[in-house]
């Protein structure tokens, strides 16, 4: 099978990988640059738990063939945290209890990240329909909702 | 296992030449959100697909005194900060970024929605209603072609071997004109339209309707032009009667499926109900555009 030598930056840093053409990002992602934060619950697009920035615009990375990432900036969860500090968001869905199994978490801190990157101030309801392509089969997410207006107001230093 | 060869030309030529000389099946690749989840699935095998998107002409959208041009494969989170395409066809702006959640807006494309085929496509209604003109690029050269036209049956389309849409082009509108897009769904977010309807109208200074479109979705095996809407509500003032007679043209125009989402019955009315209130939405838009 023809591979493509695809050159990208993920979280800042400069990478490279070969990949088949019918290999998504989120393949990509998981199975050759080993970052496996970045989950993978429906594949079709529907759940969000594949959630990453490409050049800052948010995408899901199963929707995504890892070819298109050449030249791109990717962002992932693996980039959210400082080093052993958490950005806020993390620390406050810990602090809510806004996750229980975890799986969709990754995709609803980095789609929360970018909302509060567009709009500081959200609403509420510009949270929940920013956020509506991220199911979450566990919390009912009244928590992760608590968790991002808390963490917005956090950020405006409210 | 085929093998599948994937290629981003830079040139509207090199696309087409590519896709023309395919020996298997070659697809287009805009924003993927159709065309990855038929992959997956195996809707769809390719040998070779095109991506679109490092073409600067499918990226761009621009203005002039006479016309407003958006590329192919311009997403909607780009299209939706577009204050000129805004401020010209905001119900077109709306349709695309009705389409799926934060994550799909990110890629979702006018060319990608439109050249799926679905009869229940959201911007194109809005699109035809606007009476947008695809330049559509091939072996062949260029032509024009209106929205209304590309879609034959679901899923096919009037464009042969190698031709791709490379922008939508809409007339600048005149002075006391509005659009607007409305679809049903029985969910707030995130579902396909039972029914959608695009309104576009332009009044004279005495308040008369002088022009205006009506374009519906997924009521008939494709998205439809109604003529009749429009004769319904030029020379009036779009008072109820004409309303009342366009939401009738409307209903007349479905030749919809019974599915899940909404019996034929309840298409048909709804189609009516959405064609008035688009309309309305419209007529307001028009009237502070003086
Ligand atoms: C979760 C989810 C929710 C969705 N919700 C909606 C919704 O609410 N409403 C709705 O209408 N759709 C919806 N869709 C479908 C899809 O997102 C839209 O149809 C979108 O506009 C497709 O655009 P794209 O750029 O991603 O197309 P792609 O997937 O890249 O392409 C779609 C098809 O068009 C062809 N094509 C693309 N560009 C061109 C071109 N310039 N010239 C010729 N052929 C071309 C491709 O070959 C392919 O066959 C949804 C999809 C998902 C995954
Ligand atoms: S895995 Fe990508 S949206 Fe579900
Ligand atoms: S915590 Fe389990 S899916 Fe959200």
């Amino acid at each position: 099978m023809a591979k493509y030598h695809v050159t990208a930056s993920v979280n800042g840093e400069p990478v490279e990988f070969l990949c088949a053409a019918e290999q998504t990002l989120l393949d990509v992602l998981r199975d050759e640059l080993e970052l496996t934060g970045t989950k993978e619950g429906c594949a079709t697009g529907d759940c969000g738990a594949c959630s990453v920035t490409v050049d800052g615009t948010l995408v899901c990375a199963c929707l995504m063939l890892g070819t298109e990432a050449e030249g791109r900036e990717i962002g992932t969860i693996e980039g959210m945290a400082d080093g052993d500090t958490l950005h806020p968001l993390q620390r406050q869905f810990l602090e809510d209890a806004a996750l229980q199994c975890g799986v969709c978490t990754p995709g609803f801190l980095v789609a929360a990240k970018a909302l509060l990157e567009e709009n500081p101030e959200p609403t509420e309801t510009e949270a929940r329909y920013w956020l509506a392509g991220n199911l979450c089969r566990c919390t009912g997410y009244d928590k992760i909702i608590r968790a991002v207006m808390t963490t917005a107001a956090e950020l405006r230093g409210e | 296992m085929t093998s599948l060869r994937y290629e981003a030309p830079e040139t509207v030529e090199d696309a087409v030449r590519l896709l023309a000389d395919a020996d298997g099946e070659a697809r287009a690749l805009a924003g993927g959100t159709d065309l990855l989840v038929q992959l997956r699935t195996d809707l769809v095998r390719p040998g070779l697909i095109v991506d679109l998107k490092r073409i600067p002409r499918l990226m761009e959208v621009s203005a002039n005194g006479a016309e407003i041009r958006v590329g192919a494969a311009v997403s909607g989170a780009v299209l939706g900060k577009s204050e000129a395409v805004k401020a010209a066809w905001p119900g077109v702006v709306e349709a695309l970024e009705l389409i799926g959640s934060t994550q799909i807006q990110g890629r979702a494309s006018l060319g990608g929605n439109l050249c799926n085929g679905s009869p229940a496509a959201d911007s194109v209604p809005a699109l035809i209603a606007a009476g947008a003109v695809c330049e559509v690029a091939g072996p062949g050269g260029t032509r024009e072609v209106p929205v209304e036209d590309v879609i034959t049956a679901p899923g096919r389309l009037a464009l042969g071997p190698g031709e791709i849409v490379v922008s939508f082009v809409m007339p600048k509108p005149p002075a006391r004109s509005g659009d607007a897009y409305l679809r049903f769904i029985p969910r707030t977010e995130m579902d396909i339209a039972v029914v959608g309807a695009g309104v576009a109208l332009t009044l004279g200074e005495d308040g008369v309707c002088t022009h205006a479109r009506l374009g519906l979705g997924a009521v008939a095996p494709t998205p439809l032009l109604v003529e009749d809407g429009a004769k319904a509500l030029i020379g009036t003032k779009v008072d109820d009667e004409a309303l009342a007679a366009l939401a009738a043209a409307a209903s007349a125009a479905c030749n919809p499926i019974d599915d899940k989402r909404g019996t034929v019955e309840y298409r048909v009315k709804v189609a009516g109900v959405l064609a008035r209130r688009a309309a309305l939405i419209a007529l307001e838009r028009a009237r502070s555009n003086g």
